[in-house]
């Protein structure tokens, strides 16, 4: 505990200076763009390639009240869609925009259709090739021909027919770097069109493949598995998966996920659902090998906060402050209160633990609330567990009993010997009457039998 | 010489031996309808017969002169002649005859209810029963006739006393229905819910091919006593009950199963609503009163779920948790649920106005637990041994056997060789 101690005393300065708002030039490459502050979006857009940034660009223009970064989210995704052919997107962007950014950013017909007829005339020119392909039945080549397509429908915005394309490559696949190539193309698509599920099987068909995977493509497919993990709500595995990502990633798959957002997912999931060991075996000693090589993340900072009783506060007061800004994240908007929620009663929890009986003014103190708040805090968390047990494999329970004239909280054991003894007499009633039931059915059918087969006879 | 006369020599005469009762047997079922006919005139041959000796005959008598539909009067003289019949006769002599007895006792039921004084009939149907019941466990229909009597005449310990007796063999599965239904309700009336509602639970899950309006109000009535006991209530039965119960019960109760769903949610307020929107439904099905338990039991539920999550609470938190009026009310209740009804155990400070809940002060280690635990393991060791017993009665059964050799396995020679009496 000691060596955490004195590394946790200069990052406590870290972070109050960075809450201060100070732009510290020399700590600029490694201040994270998810702060405290108002985010900066060129920033945060820099991270990003592809369809991804035009959509989280857009995504953040919708959530965001705040006009001018509203019209200088859409402005960016502007120029981003005048980069590619997605004449649909850009439709929806000027809608969004109404004139307010000028004539510059108004509608470009002359652009659309120019765009639109030159599809066109490449979708001939691939369907063409593609049939002369297949009657030539070269496999390479109407593989080729089918990823053309799915490129081409993605660059467009048809998701759904890119999909198709992708997974028609299948069947003509020869060599395992081909079959690497589909999963990923398929597992782009997927998360674009949000359809988790086929995420998770086209990783786990990634993984299956005969031949040794490279690093990137490694940390490729845990990010999106972790992802997938992460929409549908299994906390724990997307924070395993999260965390299992190696620094390789680096800006390798920036058209689906920055590194700074592996470490903030992975972050926010592992104090939501890990216990107390597993965060020290999985975040902080690799916190002091490789993934401190990642831009700072204050988030790590946090974890290290966790077990120290006095820093709960502040810990929760930090992570209300990220709030705002995370909830402009796309993957995440929908998670953030939920994961809160467990970040907090886990940290209620806690702090009970080790003691027999707590003062509910105190505990109050450290977490910043009034005791009436938290007596109602604590009696939801106490009720929680008659009804459900475990929750996402971490103990969550708190079996205790408030003293609430004297505000003190007790810890409670259940008593094993006593909980025994009533379970074996409520076995025995039970068994009791359901035998006697029983027997009276029995009885019943028979004599019904009886009647009936005399009545045969 | 007078048939009747004749009659009457003979009964007098014969009625000493088994032998003799026998043979008196036979002539009293010839001389049946020619009994009947003559119904007026019997009631004075009556009374030269003594009950005790001469049973057999003084049934078939009595009960030929008793004619069906009956008018007050006449059930005031009859009503003494049959109690004092019933208290005197000799039990071997009418298990001989045992549906004219049953008539006689139904006659009996009817006429008390026509005089409205069901208490004359209580004690006289109980000692039929027990004359008539070959076993212990065994039902006659004069169980459910007895129960009725003792619900209207609100005798409820004395229903409740044959309602401790465990039941097994059955004549008719209407007898059976009617008893546990009647024998709810008294439990009901004296508060056991479980024994209650272990009653209820046999009718809706006994085996019938279509339902009865019997199973339909027991149905409710389970409903609204699984809520009172356990808070809860699931509408699928369970898999033994009849597929006819399953499909169509739920079907005839909608608004109680509605009730269930409301007091599920857990808020009082919207409970109290839905009760008074369909009082007259609850009314005319006689189930107010329990249906306003049932919104009591929730008050209960909400306190004892407070026992739970604190040790010391004050009554205007009570109040308010609980969604009571005031204190005074909580405190109430809290003392209700301490003295009267044994569910938990607490203190009431009322200086400071705090409850202080106490766990369960049973430690397990007193003689009378030991004894108790010893009772019932003796208990369930006969229950095991009568389903063995149950079991190898039923393996040996003809019509089972016929049924088992037609439709079983064939694998070797031997196994064709099914005999021929079995093969029906």
């Amino acid at each position: 505990m000691d060596a955490d101690d004195e590394t946790s005393g200069p990052m406590i300065d870290e972070i109050y200076a960075n809450g201060g708002g100070g732009d510290d030039g020399e700590k600029r490459s490694r201040r994270a763009i998810m702060s405290g502050d108002q985010l900066d979006i060129e920033a945060y857009a820099a991270l990003y390639s592809g369809r991804t940034k035009i959509m989280r660009l857009l995504f953040i223009a919708d959530k965001m009240s705040n006009a001018p970064t509203q019209l200088e989210a859409l402005r960016m995704a502007y120029d981003e869609i005048k980069k590619g052919e997605n004449t649909q997107l850009f439709r929806e962007v000027v809608q969004k925009i109404d004139g307010r950014l000028g004539p510059n950013y108004g509608m470009d017909a002359a652009w659309c259709d120019a765009v639109d007829r030159r599809a066109e005339q490449k979708k001939e020119k691939l369907e063409n090739e593609l049939n002369a392909y297949r009657t030539n039945l070269i496999k390479e080549s109407i593989r080729m021909g089918y990823n053309d397509f799915g490129d081409f429908y993605y660059a467009h915005g048809q998701l759904g027919e890119a999909f198709k394309n992708y997974v028609r490559t299948r069947d003509y696949c020869t060599t395992s770097k081909h079959i690497i190539h589909m999963c990923m193309s398929a597992i782009l698509v997927s998360i674009e069109m949000g359809q988790f599920p086929h995420v998770t099987s086209y990783v786990s068909k990634a993984e299956q493949a005969p031949e040794a995977l490279d690093a990137i493509t490694v940390a490729k497919l845990r990010c999106a598995a972790g992802l997938a993990n992460l929409e549908a709500k299994k906390y724990k595995l997307a924070a395993r998966k999260f965390l299992e990502t190696g620094p390789e990633l680096g800006l390798h798959y920036n058209e689906v996920i920055a590194q700074q957002d592996v470490a903030t997912y992975g972050g926010l999931c592992a104090l939501a659902t890990f216990d107390r060991a597993e965060l020290k075996a999985m975040v902080y000693f690799p916190l002091s090998t490789c993934l401190s090589r990642l831009p700072l993340e204050n988030i790590f900072i946090l974890i290290s906060f966790l077990p120290f009783p006095s820093h709960y506060a502040s810990c929760l007061e930090y992570l209300g402050n990220l709030k705002a800004n995370l909830l402009l994240d796309i993957h995440l908007h929908d998670h953030v209160e939920t994961l809160y929620d467990q970040i907090r009663h886990k940290a209620l929890i806690q702090y009970t633990h080790p003691f027999v009986s707590v003062d509910l003014n105190m505990m109050a103190n450290a977490f910043k609330t009034t005791v009436a708040g938290l007596e109602k805090e604590l009696e939801a968390l106490i009720t929680d567990n008659q009804i459900q047990l475990i929750v996402g494999g971490t103990c969550c329970t708190l079996q205790a009993r408030i003293d609430s004239h004297n505000k003190i909280l007790y810890a409670r054991h259940a008593d094993q010997r006593n909980a025994t003894f009533q379970r074996v007499l409520e076995t025995g009633r039970e068994f009791d009457r359901d035998v006697r039931s029983m027997l009276l059915r029995s009885n019943l059918i028979k004599h019904d039998f009886n009647l009936r087969a005399l009545r045969k006879l | 010489m007078d048939p009747l006369e004749a009659l009457l020599a003979q009964i007098q005469g014969l009625s000493s031996t088994s032998s003799d009762i026998n043979r008196l047997h036979t002539i009293l079922k010839q001389a049946d309808d020619s009994l009947r006919s003559e119904s007026t005139r019997l009631s004075p041959i009556l009374t030269q017969l003594d009950p005790s000796i001469h049973s057999l005959g003084f049934l078939y008598i009595l009960e030929a002169s008793m004619p069906a539909p009956v008018t007050k009067t006449q059930a005031e003289t009859v009503v003494p002649i049959v109690t004092r019949f019933i208290g005197a006769c000799s039990t071997e002599q009418i298990r001989l005859a045992p549906d004219k007895f049953l008539s006689v006792c139904r006659k009996l039921k009817d006429q008390v209810m026509l005089l409205e004084a069901p208490i004359r009939g209580v004690a006289p149907l109980f000692t039929a029963l027990r004359k008539l019941q070959v076993s212990v466990e065994h039902l006659t229909p004069l169980h459910s006739d007895f129960l009725l009597l003792c619900l209207l005449a609100k005798c409820y310990k004395t229903g409740l006393s044959l309602l401790d007796d465990d039941v097994f063999e059955v004549d008719q599965p209407r007898d059976l229905f009617l008893y546990c239904y009647y024998g709810g309700m008294i439990c009901i009336g004296q508060k056991r819910f479980q024994k209650a509602l272990d009653l209820l639970h046999n009718v809706v899950t006994a085996p019938m091919s279509t339902i009865n309006a019997i199973a339909v109000e027991a149905y409710k009535k389970y409903i609204l006593v699984s809520l009172i006991r356990h808070g809860q209530f699931s509408t699928s039965l369970p898999k033994y009950s009849s597929s006819a119960a399953q499909r169509n019960l739920k079907n005839f109760c909608q608004p109680y199963v509605e009730l269930a769903n409301s007091y599920g949610t857990g808020k009082i307020a919207e409970l109290e609503a839905y009760v008074k929107t369909n009082a007259e439904k609850f009314e005319s099905d006689n189930n107010l009163g329990l249906v306003k338990q049932v919104v009591s039991s929730m008050y209960k539920r909400n306190i004892q779920r407070l026992t739970q999550t604190y040790l010391t609470l004050s009554l205007q938190d009570i109040a308010t948790t609980v969604q009571l009026n005031s204190p005074k009310e909580a405190e109430m209740h809290v003392l209700q649920m301490v003295i009267q009804d044994g569910e938990i155990y607490a203190t009431i400070n009322q200086k400071d106005g705090m409850v202080r809940f106490l766990e369960d002060p049973e430690q397990y280690k007193t003689c009378e637990m030991i004894e108790h635990i010893d009772s019932s393991i003796q208990r369930i060791m006969a229950l095991s041994r009568k389903l063995t017993a149950m079991d190898e009665q039923i393996s040996c059964d003809q019509l089972y056997l016929s049924k088992a050799g037609r439709e079983r396995q064939r694998y070797d020679f031997d196994d064709f060789d099914v005999p021929q009496k079995f093969n029906i």
